[in-house]
């Protein structure tokens, strides 16, 4: 991602034009730009300003706003709802990431062989990441159905008693991220498989040769060669993780009794069920501002520990 | 021998990742009284379309559905055509100020869409837009992400190519449209196929936006439908049958550049 400019070629600028060709060629320019320009204007950039402007008032939506400055900030940063929310939020994290990402690699590794129908194994796992995630939740929501869904029904089969998923506080979370990983497998399995291919033969074969055992080829050669995929799962799954809420609104609305309140079901509540669109608008930022600290700690920390060969 | 074991292992993952959708259809041919049943009944007995009838009666299911799709594909045409056009101009047009006009483009990009939800809504309601297919369409029109991945292909198109074409007497538009586009074709299918699922799946804003069932998408009118009826499972998961039919027949034909798209994405 680079800002520079390359040179125009010669024939395409031309430095010296008369007025009426700078006039044409402004033109052609602003057709090939505004339409793309005045969307992101009208449905980008007025709303941010917007949205910042709202985060310093109190507003239901229905009566004139009212200025508050910092307050709806200030109050957040000490409310015991907004740490509940960001704990809500880091406890998917904390169970999504190491579970895909661990499957998705286990996957990757066993189909960077050559093998019979790998490319419909590989087709049949992406398949729930080009299904929705409303469908995905309603999916895993009767799947996981405490009374009569299927999967208690197996596990009472072996003689124990099938928790109460999406109805019990304790599992609600747990029920969200299973279904998030399974949905979102395939999609790091592909990241990754790609990431393992682009990986040159040699080494492995010069490991080998040397005498390294399986477990040393994957950890010395492997996963290091990988770690330029690996930091891109982790950077977008952060970032999709720190916004996730299609799948908790659909499966528990944030419940029961609040335990998967998680932060973008806060600004959706805040804004629509208490009418606090102000509060919720600073939350929003709040949580912009976190996604791109931990997303700058990655960019920064990756010298570390990602290997671009 | 680990062969064989390598073969179990990946197909008893494809069983998990396929069940669900098995159910789903097993579900869906439920009679009512039999969904609840525990444990579930698996004899065909009694089997049949009831739940999908029922489903037709209570939503207008297939205008749903068609507002999904064309809304996907309107959505898809208007990122690609706006994007490439962006695309030439920061690649192709210099000009004063582009460099920081591409930067404002890119911040763009950076902002998620909880951010812009209320006063987005505001902005509409303010118009007396809500609950109209305008108001869902309008933030998918132009794409920063659109504009950063098609200016580096376009960047890609050897300078050579345009100067011939100028030679020959052509203006930007029609080095724009028959030298470049054709040249940029992969980048536009990459493009095209993010564009469709993100607006296929979309469901944050149309929730925010629309109320009345006959502008709703699949996704929200799921939620919905899941809403309504809440104990009919074998209702929720016809819904829920009916609305991966279109998008996995295109997956069904696109399913090899589909992934490898993705793969790539992740190679950069």
């Amino acid at each position: 991602m680079t800002l520079t400019e390359t040179p125009p070629a010669a024939s395409v600028k031309q430095p010296i034009r008369p007025p009426r060709k700078r006039l044409r060629y402004a033109l052609t320019v602003a057709v090939f730009l505004l339409p793309s320009a005045v969307p992101l204007l009208l449905f980008t950039l007025i709303p941010m300003a917007g949205s910042l402007w709202t985060s310093l008032h109190e507003w239901n939506l229905i009566t004139p706003m009212k200025w508050v400055g910092l307050d709806n900030y200030a109050d957040l940063l000490s409310s015991e709802e907004t740490r509940a929310a960001f704990g809500h939020t880091l406890y998917f994290i904390a169970g999504y990431l190491p579970l895909v990402y661990a499957g998705g690699l286990g996957l990757a590794m066993l189909l960077n062989r050559a093998m019979k129908g790998r490319d419909l194994f590989r087709a049949i796992y992406f398949l729930p990441v080009v299904t929705s995630w409303v469908v995905v939740a309603l999916l895993w929501k009767w799947l996981l159905n405490p009374a009569s869904g299927i999967v208690n029904w197996a596990i009472g089969l072996v003689g124990l008693e099938g928790p109460g998923w999406w109805t019990d506080p304790d599992w609600a979370m747990p029920s969200i991220i299973l279904a998030s990983a399974w949905k979102d497998l395939g999609f790091v399995m592909i990241i990754l498989l790609a990431g393992l291919q682009a990986i040159p033969n040699e080494y492995l074969e010069a490991a080998r040769v040397d005498g390294a055992n399986a477990w040393q080829r994957f950890r010395r050669i492997t996963l290091p060669l990988l770690s330029p995929s690996t930091f891109f799962v982790v950077v977008i799954s952060l970032i999709n993780g720190f916004q996730v809420f299609d799948q908790v609104h659909v499966m528990t609305g944030g419940g029961p009794a609040g335990a998967t309140q998680v932060v973008v079901e806060q600004v959706y509540n805040l804004t629509f069920k208490y009418g606090r669109a102000g509060a919720a608008s600073a939350l929003s930022w709040l949580l912009f501002a976190v996604v791109l600290v931990v997303t700058l700690i990655q960019v920064r920390g990756q010298r570390r520990w990602v290997n671009y060969g | 021998m680990a062969r064989a074991g390598r073969y179990v292992v990946v197909g008893l993952g494809a069983l998990i990742m396929l069940f669900p959708f098995a159910w789903a259809v097993i579900t869906s041919l439920t009679p009512a009284g039999a969904v609840l049943q525990t444990p579930p009944d698996f004899t065909p007995e009694g089997a049949g379309f009831g739940a999908y009838e029922r489903l037709l009666e209570t939503m207008p299911f297939w205008r749903i559905m068609f507002n999904s799709l064309w809304i996907a594909v309107a959505s898809t045409v208007f990122q690609l055509v706006t994007s490439s056009m962006a695309a030439y101009a920061f690649a192709r047009l210099p000009f004063p100020g582009r460099g920081a006009l591409f930067a404002v483009y890119l911040a763009t990009l950076m902002v998620p869409l909880q951010v812009l939800v209320v006063p987005l809504f505001i902005e509409m309601r303010t118009f007396n837009l809500t609950d109209t297919y305008f108001a869902v369409l309008a933030p998918t029109i132009a794409s920063a992400f659109g504009v950063f991945l098609l200016r580096q292909a376009v960047r890609q198109v050897p300078k050579e190519f345009d100067e011939a074409a100028v030679l020959d007497g052509a203006g930007h538009f029609r080095i724009f449209a028959l030298v470049v586009l054709p040249l940029i074709r992969p980048a536009l299918a990459t493009f095209a196929i993010f564009g469709f699922m993100a607006s296929w799946n979309s469901f944050l804003w149309p929730l925010v936006i629309i109320r009345s069932p006959e502008f709703m998408t699949l996704p929200l009118g799921l939620a919905n439908l899941h809403g309504q009826f809440t104990t009919e499972w074998n209702v929720v998961m016809a819904g829920s049958v009916v609305s991966v039919v279109p998008i996995l027949v295109l997956y069904l034909f696109a399913q090899k550049h589909v992934i490898a798209s993705v793969a790539q994405s992740g190679l950069k």
